[in-house]
């Protein structure tokens, strides 16, 4: 047998993925060394590492578990959805809600029960839909069904009607760019323009403290290791197997009796469940959420981590979603004006000449390394030869 | 819709009557009846454009015809209206159908092409906490040795030549245990060594299963040695023998003569 399919399940897992295992023995590291070398070390000290970088690689772990979500559904199942960032923004809107209760009487105008911006615009009482925000357990509910309801819905039609391809990405982009409209209005009820910001605690604990810093970090490393370990179960799956065949041969999975419908929703709900969650971890470390999470541009830039890292592989997701970033970061510091346009020349340098990504590339120059290596052990063998 | 017409037995595993379809005003298929019995094989010829491959198409759900009867009978003497069902259901009632291109799922292996193929299990659940039981693990082998690919179980399908492609396909057909199977022009691209063995293989499939079978290769329809029925613009032109209707003038008209 080559395969593992009689094994415990996380031994499955992660038998036959190397790159997998490296993948999360680097973020357990990163999950106890980062927080430690924040909250140990003082500032001045070589090893400290600031509460600047130590939220910027929160960030970017959000970003990661953002593109497994992704990938789970385009590299894996052929759905090139262009509105991912929606489900990243309602999730965060989610937990920004409850952020915003967490205030409190502290905001500027000192109501207990509503959040500035709704006195600001004179409303007398919370709308229905803010009710449980003060919740913890019930926003965390929220972060899961908002984007996972909304996936079902959309998926359900889009799906049942078979639409596919370019038509697809096209109504996940109106999608997008409907919430994002809808959100900039401000009798929507959720901040209107500016959005929700201005948050204090979480759980009771500042969102100034280191600690509550370092806690959220843990728990974004916690959600990429897990976020990893679902949909790795998903793709080694038979259930994985048959999301492939739907990409590379949808009609042949109909007609192997397979409701290709009903997979491809399931994926779609699983990924914007995923994306939600990346929302919901981002917005604390951030400090904000407002309608640009629901830039379509944003949804875009999604695709482009994906692409560079590696399609189709979901470690190769998170290095791509980390490495564009930090390229981002780096770049929008330099050149800002300049960006949009290196953005742009990367998706075509790795759709050209990378179609399998930073992780194909890396997986090539291994295969070409070992042929050479094989090379010149057959080239010795045939020099002694000679000799004797 | 007709009524669907009474028997005391079936005698029959695919009952087609006046099954019209028209695209944008062309007939492809034009009042086509067809009757295939239980265990029987046979093989469909005619002219390109003729309407055979949307014959398969409305057969298996694919398309909707405008107009006519196609039913199923699988082995338990249930009679379905199979214009009423989709792909997958018509999949799952019994009917497999391998397409005139060969569809194979090119980035997995042999082995797991065949394993997705296996009866049963369609269900997300079921999909996702999948074991390979040992009977199915042998029924597996059982397929691959018929099909001859035992020593490629772990290559890509990709990797595999356009006719073990096609072998490949055929042994997705037989893992999803149907009664009948529709197979559109198997024998494209193999050699003839393959084809003669694909038209044995075929001999001994139909006793135990119905068989559909469209192809050009007029060698391979002698070696199938069955019932022929020759498809012309979407109408049934001649039945019989293949001696009778290499024999009809018409056939040599539209067909064979060019
Ligand atoms: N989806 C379709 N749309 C328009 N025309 C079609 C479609 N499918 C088949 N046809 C036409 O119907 C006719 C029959 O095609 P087909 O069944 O593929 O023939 P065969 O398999 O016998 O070569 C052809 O003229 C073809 O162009
Ligand atoms: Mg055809």
């Amino acid at each position: 047998m080559t395969r593992n399919d009689n094994m415990g399940p996380l031994t499955r897992l992660l038998m036959n993925d190397a790159q997998g295992r490296k993948l999360l023995m680097v973020l357990v590291a990163l999950a106890v060394i980062i927080p430690f070398c924040n909250l140990v070390f003082p500032q001045d000290s070589f090893f400290h590492i600031s509460t600047y970088t130590m939220t910027l690689l929160g960030k970017y772990l959000c970003y990661a578990l953002l593109a497994i979500a992704v990938d789970l559904i385009w590299g894996y199942c052929g759905i090139l959805s262009l509105g991912h960032g929606a489900f990243f923004a309602l999730g965060g809107y989610a937990m920004g809600m409850y952020l915003m209760r967490q205030i409190g009487d502290r905001g500027v105008y000192g109501n207990a029960e509503l959040p500035d911006f709704m006195v600001f615009l004179n409303w007398q009482e919370l709308p229905w839909y803010w009710f449980g925000f003060d919740q913890f357990w019930f926003a965390m509910l929220m972060v899961l069904l908002a984007p996972g309801i909304l996936a079902f819905v959309f998926g359900f039609l889009a799906f049942r009607s078979r639409v596919t391809g370019v038509y697809l990405s096209i109504i996940t982009q109106a999608m997008t760019y409907a919430l994002l409209l809808a959100f900039f209005r401000n009798d929507m009820g959720f901040g209107g323009n500016n959005g929700l910001t201005d948050f204090k605690d979480i759980l009771g604990y500042s969102l100034q403290s280191d600690n509550t810093r370092a806690a959220l970090f843990i728990a974004s490393v916690l959600a990429v290791i897990i976020g990893y370990l679902i949909s790795r179960f998903i793709v080694t799956s038979k259930l994985g197997r048959v999301l492939v065949a739907i990409r590379d041969a949808e009609s042949r999975a109909r007609f192997l009796g397979y409701r290709v419908e009903y997979y491809k929703l399931f994926v779609f709900v699983v990924s914007s469940m995923l994306a939600g969650v990346a929302g919901a971890l981002y917005v604390p470390q951030v400090g904000i959420i407002n309608p640009g999470e629901f830039a379509p541009i944003n949804s875009i830039e999604i695709i482009i981590w994906v692409a560079v890292g590696g399609r189709g592989s979901l470690y190769g997701a998170v290095i791509g979603a980390v490495l564009v970033n930090y390229a981002k970061t780096y770049f929008t510091g330099a050149f800002a004006e300049l960006w949009l346009f290196m953005l742009g020349g990367l998706f075509v340098l790795t759709t050209l000449w990378l179609p399998k990504g930073v992780v194909g590339l890396w997986a090539q120059i291994k295969e070409k390394q070992q042929i050479r290596k094989a090379g010149s052990a057959a080239a010795n063998a045939s020099a002694q030869g000679d000799v004797s | 819709m007709s009524a669907i017409p009474k028997h005391i037995e079936n005698p029959y595993v695919l009952y087609m009557d006046g099954v019209s379809v028209s695209f944008d005003g062309f007939k492809a298929l034009n009042s086509l009846s067809l009757v295939i019995a239980p265990g029987e094989m046979r093989a469909i010829i005619g002219p390109n454009g003729a309407g055979k491959t949307t014959m398969m198409d409305v057969i298996t759900g694919k398309t909707k015809p405008d107009s006519g009867t196609i039913l199923f009978t699988d082995t338990h003497q249930q009679e379905y209206d199979l214009t009423r069902f989709d792909e997958a259901d018509v999949a799952n009632l019994g009917v497999g159908r391998k397409f005139q291109k060969p569809s194979v799922i090119e980035s997995l292996t042999v082995f797991e092409n065949l394993e997705m193929s296996l009866k049963g299990g369609r269900g997300l659940w079921a999909a996702l906490v999948h074991k390979l039981t040992p009977e199915r693990a042998a029924k597996l082998d059982e397929i691959l040795d018929m099909i001859d690919l035992s020593d490629k179980r772990d290559w890509m399908a990709g990797s595999l030549s356009h006719g073990q492609k096609q072998w490949l396909e055929i042994g997705m057909l037989l893992g999803q245990e149907p009664d009948l199977l529709l197979i559109d022009e198997p024998a494209a691209g193999m050699t003839d060594e393959e084809t003669m063995k694909t038209a044995e293989l075929f001999k001994r499939l139909a006793q135990k299963h119905s068989l559909v079978v469209v192809e050009h290769d007029m060698d391979f329809i002698e070696a199938l040695d069955c019932k022929v029925t020759v498809l012309h613009e979407g109408h049934v032109l001649a039945e019989g023998s293949l001696a009778t209707v290499k024999a009809n003038q018409q056939v040599i008209e539209v067909y064979l003569g060019r």
